[in-house]
């Protein structure tokens, strides 16, 4: 057992390699925010340890700037945060049914689109200890690179920037694609999801809607058209 | 009133925690329903999906670039390369890219 949770650390902290060099480029641009709304460096780079959410992030930090209310942070904050509801649920169907109720308390912590969306990848029951490697390097990642953020503002290249700041839809990628050559309900879900969220951001009527609600309304309308035509056969979910 | 950012950071982070922890710690068994099932087993590839797709285009300083990246992603990855791999060339084709484009 303390052999299984060595290797899964290990696999998950080479895994959140990757993910700690994206965190760290797009972290960098929430630390210019951060900055632009008055807060401190120690004060940005707690908030992005503890709360690990970039959109969320940023709509705090603007509303913290406009000095909202308490109240008026919690509900956006809870809005921009809302998918994190969804992907708790998929994990909770990944690991093991008897997994004590420190594990789930500790793997809530770092929910992030990245480490939810490896942890989902590996083959058969997750392991915690996989996401507590992963957490390890990604959170000093977004932590310092918000902290760079403030503090070196637009000294790096902007090209270095946004060359960085793609290798997270890589990750995405690389997570995504393989199922779908193996599944074609699955290739046909993705091209209908970028087909339908180009739509939803490119009509103006739209514009209202927060980046974080869409990703919402968009995930839950298509999953849910997908269970409905193409329910999966009982041993596919395990897999 | 005088805010304190410290109150506004630890509002933030309880409820993002609550919204991560509570699924996860409340759905303690196997959920039977075969809708449900299937619905939680399609959400992860969707909201990947919805998420890359067109944000790319304008996490670059431009979208060819950024498009040229999302072509680059999807090909390495349907050839079967790894998450590292992926990821990285997606980063070398903007900067190539953008170099090019003498951006």
């Amino acid at each position: 057992m303390v052999t299984d949770r060595k290797q899964w650390f290990f696999k998950g902290i080479k895994a959140g390699i990757p993910i700690m060099l994206g965190y760290f480029a797009v972290s960098i641009a929430l630390g210019i925010s951060a900055r632009n709304a008055g807060m401190t460096a120690p004060q940005a780079t707690i908030a992005s340890a503890l709360i690990m959410a970039s959109a969320g992030q940023y709509i705090g930090f603007t509303l913290i700037a406009a000095g909202a209310s308490y109240l008026e942070v919690v509900v956006m904050e809870a809005i921009a945060n809302a998918r994190y509801l969804l992907m708790s649920c998929a994990l909770s169907q990944k690991v093991d049914s008897d997994l004590p109720l420190r594990h789930r308390l500790l793997m809530g912590l770092w929910i992030t689109d990245e480490i939810f969306g490896v942890s989902v990848s590996v083959e058969g029951r997750l392991n915690p200890w996989y996401n507590y490697g992963m957490a390890a390097v990604a959170t000093p990642g977004w932590a310092l690179g918000t902290l760079a953020g403030v503090v070196l503002g637009n000294v790096l290249p902007a090209r270095v920037v946004s060359a960085l700041s793609v290798g997270l839809f890589g990750m995405f990628m690389s997570i995504f694609v393989p199922p779908a050559r193996k599944n074609r309900v699955i290739a046909a879900l993705v091209v209908v999801s970028f087909a339908a969220s180009y739509a939803f951001n490119a009509v103006a009527w739209f514009d209202g809607i927060s980046s974080g609600m869409k990703i919402i309304i968009l995930t839950v309308v298509i999953s849910l058209g997908a269970a409905l035509l193409f329910p999966v056969e009982e041993d596919a979910h395990a897999a | 009133m005088q805010h304190n950012v410290y109150l506004y950071i630890l509002g933030m982070w309880l409820i993002s925690y609550l919204i991560r922890v509570l699924p996860l710690t409340l759905i303690r068994r196997q959920i039977t329903n075969r809708t449900i099932r299937s619905f939680l087993y399609y959400v992860p590839y969707v909201t990947l999906a919805v998420m890359t797709f067109p944000a790319i285009l304008s996490a670059t300083q431009s979208p060819v670039s950024g498009a040229l990246a999302l072509a680059a992603g999807l090909v390495l990855a349907w050839l079967g390369g790894s998450l590292f791999q992926v990821s990285v060339a997606c980063c070398a084709v903007v900067f190539v890219a953008e170099l090019a484009m003498r951006l």
